[in-house]
């Protein structure tokens, strides 16, 4: 009586186990098992033996149309998936470039296509296979154990019709097997413990929960703020509004203004420097006094902020006019030259504002020109002005023999 | 039949093949010699030091990327005009290095180099050690690493989809699909080899968890047919997609328009630098492996000869890139790209460059002879220079290139922090640590390969 049956008690057989010398013998062997007309048998070797599927007269697997239609959905589902992502739900505009282009969206579909071959191939072998298998009845035979090594086996099953102990045994003595044994059903105890299955599944019942709970917080309306696991930006270590500090000796992060501030809309003391104007209209008078100095501060002054647009004549020609022009900028407004009718007409107040506040394409200058510096300004556009229109007169008489 | 030795194995009689495993091993003594490492009670006192230096490393690797997500970005050198610095040299050092795996395990397959079987189990572990190494870097350089998912096309609140015309949205998806399928590749090549051990298993843990990871694989004659055909269909699907991986890695650079980079030669210089790396990879691994575990019956000598000769041959492709390079500025006839390759061998960074010429051009020359492409410590030096070698070349690409871009007001020179350093230092003891656990606990030759080319494989 064989040992594993005495262990497993009333076993039944499941069937004879015989082994072989080499792969030689094996293949051979398969051949006659065959020929006896068996078919639920197999045959096992320590490596794969070539010719032996042949001998045993199955047919070759079906394995590589499998991994040929996962390669086509990977495919397939790569260029839908590019073509809806990209051109028809959200599309991309890239330099002009057409939403959908084929060249461009090769590389995804290859790897798509591999990807789905490869998982295909593996998973198909082992599912062809039936794998995985965590019990098997012949993994009872420490004998058998030497096919992962070096032995050679051939298995018949009971359940084979042509299967009766004695034939089968002489059957495979007469193919040149080394020895036979039987082996026999597993007792249930054997395979996976009773309770695995029920904890897997509830295992993986559990294991549902959190992507149905996120699933639902997505399609259902809340008042709550959203759960931020992590803060991102929300955390920033700056003072938000009313929030106290320790670093300030009042205890508000919170900061009152600088003294002096003032408010916007604030009444303005002295109009008349500071916005050009006089009982809320352009003044015509100068509030600083005239001076060559400040003829010569305005005349500097506006050969940095000005000239380059102005140009250093006021004609509205400076380089950057130019620029423009020659350009063909479309949106580019020529500024006035200083010489028509209309600026010399201006009052003071007038061009002390446009400086300030800009006008057209001209940006303010206000910030960046102090009080002073406008105003010498304008009063060196006010002489750029009188130089085109001035009268011999106008020049003082102990220079006028040097005009001449 | 004399028993063979040392000189048969290196033959070059070509009347006579040389054999392909030493010594006149059977089936059995096969399976011994391999289970034998990972079965010991206790590794060797070498395996320990090597493992607690790998795994003090690996911890450092963590505890920067710790450092890294709290802090932010701002711990590395990356910054302008560099804005990749050692987190994308990293990456791409890391991937190139797997390429001589899929190489050996897949394209030598292909081509029926049955040579290949013995060495092909550990460089395919390498490639995926190496990966899985890689992808940490573009990983956590991204800053908000907590919301990486977003590279996926899910659809979300926001109501967006990834840029599937973008090169860095083709890097993902490639290296990605890399690195799942030189899993199941790896894996599905190691099944067999696992039921051996299973079947071996003396104590219950060892039982169920190897029987676990073989799931219940037991050699059927139609088993093996399914096996070889999946194999030979990944190792199908493997090749190509080697090619691919590295030269999408290079559309990173290529497509881009910063001289030095934007040139179509990139693509199979890639490749061939990868494999190049990778070959001195495996090299600097199989030399101290085969002796500390005993495989020098089965990694021979013609093997490390054979890896030594794919060095030297990719060593020279290398080379050619790097003169078609030149030869394409000048042709070009553009001043920016002139500039950006007389800038490399001449400017700020050219102990880079010529450090890069030096390990990967000058040294493999070393190869030409044959004491040095048979001897195991003057190997290992050559391949380490060539991995130093590599991680310099794409070093020069690209700080060299960054550094100097189109407008000399934005140049700019790059410097490491110690995150960066560490991290770099790091990535080696993640990569060995997991190397050495293969190592102790795996297979790390594929037995039933081997038997399968064993000429002692039927007694008679």
């Amino acid at each position: 009586m064989n040992p594993v049956a005495e262990q497993s008690g009333t076993s039944q057989v499941a069937g004879i186990l015989a082994e072989f010398r080499d792969s030689e013998d094996l293949v051979a062997a398969a051949a006659g098992v065959r020929a006896a007309g068996y078919s639920q048998w197999e045959a096992y070797s320590p490596f794969p033996v070539h010719g032996l599927v042949a001998a045993m007269g199955r047919r070759k697997t079906r394995l590589p149309w499998l991994v040929l239609l996962a390669g086509l959905a990977g495919g397939g589902g790569a260029v839908a998936l590019q073509w809806w992502t990209n051109a028809v739900n959200y599309p991309y505009l890239i330099s002009g470039k057409p939403y959908f282009s084929l060249p461009a969206n090769i590389p995804i579909i290859f790897e798509f296509i591999i990807l789905l071959s490869a998982i295909a191939a593996f998973g198909g072998c082992l599912a062809l296979s039936k794998l995985p298998q965590w019990y098997h009845p012949l993994a009872a035979s420490p004998r058998f154990r030497r096919a992962s090594t070096d032995g050679f086996f051939i298995t018949i099953d009971a359940s084979d019709p042509c299967f009766d102990d004695a034939i089968t045994t002489q059957l495979l003595q007469s193919l040149g097997t080394v020895t036979t044994e039987f082996f026999y059903r597993i007792d249930s105890k054997r395979g996976l413990p009773k309770y695995a299955i029920p904890t897997i599944a509830i295992l993986s019942a559990l294991a549902l929960l959190p992507p149905v709970w996120i699933a639902k917080a997505r399609y259902k309306q809340s008042s709550l703020p959203r759960i931020h696991l992590v803060r991102d930006m929300d955390l920033q270590s700056k003072y938000l509004p009313q929030q106290t500090s320790s670093f300030f000796v009042d205890g508000r992060g919170m900061r009152p203004p600088v003294p002096g501030t003032i408010a916007v809309g604030t009444p303005v003391e002295n109009t008349h420097l500071r916005l050009g104007t006089v009982h809320g209209l352009p003044a015509s008078s100068f509030p600083l006094d005239v001076t060559a100095e400040l003829v010569e501060r305005g005349r500097q002054r506006y050969n940095v902020y000005c000239a380059t647009c102005h140009g250093l004549a006021g004609d509205g020609d400076g380089i950057t006019s130019q620029l423009a022009f020659d350009r063909e900028e479309p949106k580019w407004i020529r500024p006035l030259s200083f010489h028509l009718e209309l600026v010399r007409d201006q009052p003071a107040g007038l061009l002390y504002q446009t400086i300030s506040d800009g006008i057209r394409k001209m940006p303010a200058y206000g910030s960046q020109i102090p009080i002073q510096d406008r105003w010498a300004i304008v009063l060196y556009v006010r002489a750029l002005q009188r130089s085109r229109n001035a009268s011999i007169e106008d020049v003082p008489t102990d220079l006028r023999e040097y005009l001449r | 039949m004399p028993a063979i030795t040392h000189e048969d194995n290196m033959t070059q009689d070509p009347t006579r093949r040389a054999p392909l495993v030493l010594g006149e091993p059977d089936l059995a003594s096969v399976t011994e010699t391999v289970c034998r490492i990972a079965e010991r009670p206790g590794a060797t006192p070498a395996w320990y030091v090597a493992f607690v230096v790998s795994v003090a490393l690996t911890l450092i690797l963590f505890g920067s990327i710790g450092y890294l997500i709290i802090h932010g970005i701002g711990v590395l050198g990356n910054n302008s005009p560099v804005f990749w610095g050692f987190p994308i040299i990293n990456f791409v050092f890391w991937i190139g290095i797997g390429h001589a795996g899929t190489l050996i395990s897949a394209i030598l397959f292909l081509f029926r180099q049955k040579w290949r079987t013995s060495i092909n189990r550990f460089a395919e572990a390498m490639t995926i050690f190496a990966v899985a190494c890689a992808g940490i870097f573009p990983a956590v350089h991204v800053g908000r690493i907590w919301v990486i998912y977003w590279l996926a096309p899910y659809p979300n609140q926001m109501a967006l989809w990834p840029n599937f015309r973008s090169p860095l949205l083709w890097d993902v998806v490639a290296v990605s699909t890399y690195a799942t399928v030189s899993l199941l590749f790896w894996y599905l090549g190691m099944i067999p080899d696992l039921a051996t051990l299973r079947d071996r298993a003396t104590t219950k843990p060892r039982s169920i968890l190897y029987g676990l990871f073989a799931l219940g694989w037991r050699g059927s004659a139609s088993q093996w047919h399914r096996f070889e055909t999946a194999y030979l269909l990944l190792a199908a699907l493997a090749t190509p997609l080697v090619l691919s991986v590295h030269s999408v890695v290079s559309f990173d650079f290529a497509v881009a328009q910063l001289p030095g980079w934007h040139t179509t030669i990139f693509p199979p210089y890639f490749v061939a630098g990868a494999i190049f790396s990778g070959c001195a990879m495996v090299v600097t691994l199989a030399v101290p492996a085969r002796a500390i575990f005993g495989l020098k019956s089965l990694i021979t000598m013609r093997h490390l000869d054979n890896m030594n000769k794919l060095i030297l041959g990719t060593s020279m492709l290398v080379a050619y890139a790097y003169m078609v390079e030149w030869f394409m500025a000048w042709y070009g006839g553009n001043p920016k790209e002139i500039f950006a390759f007389v800038n490399r061998a001449l400017g700020p960074y050219a102990w880079g460059y010529w450090l890069m010429v030096l390990c990967n051009v000058v040294v493999p020359q070393l190869f030409w002879f044959k004491k040095w492409r048979t001897t195991p410590w003057l190997m290992l030096i050559v391949a380490i220079l060539v991995n130093v070698g590599m991680w310099m070349e794409r070093f020069v690409i690209i700080v060299a290139s960054l550094s100097r871009d189109f407008l000399p007001s934005s140049w700019g020179m790059f410097k490491p922090t110690s995150i960066d350093i560490l991290m770099m230092i790091g990535s080696f003891g993640l990569f060995f640590t997991l190397f050495l656990l293969f190592c102790r606990f795996l297979p790390v030759v594929a037995m039933a390969e081997v038997k399968a080319v064993l000429p002692t494989r039927d007694p008679r």
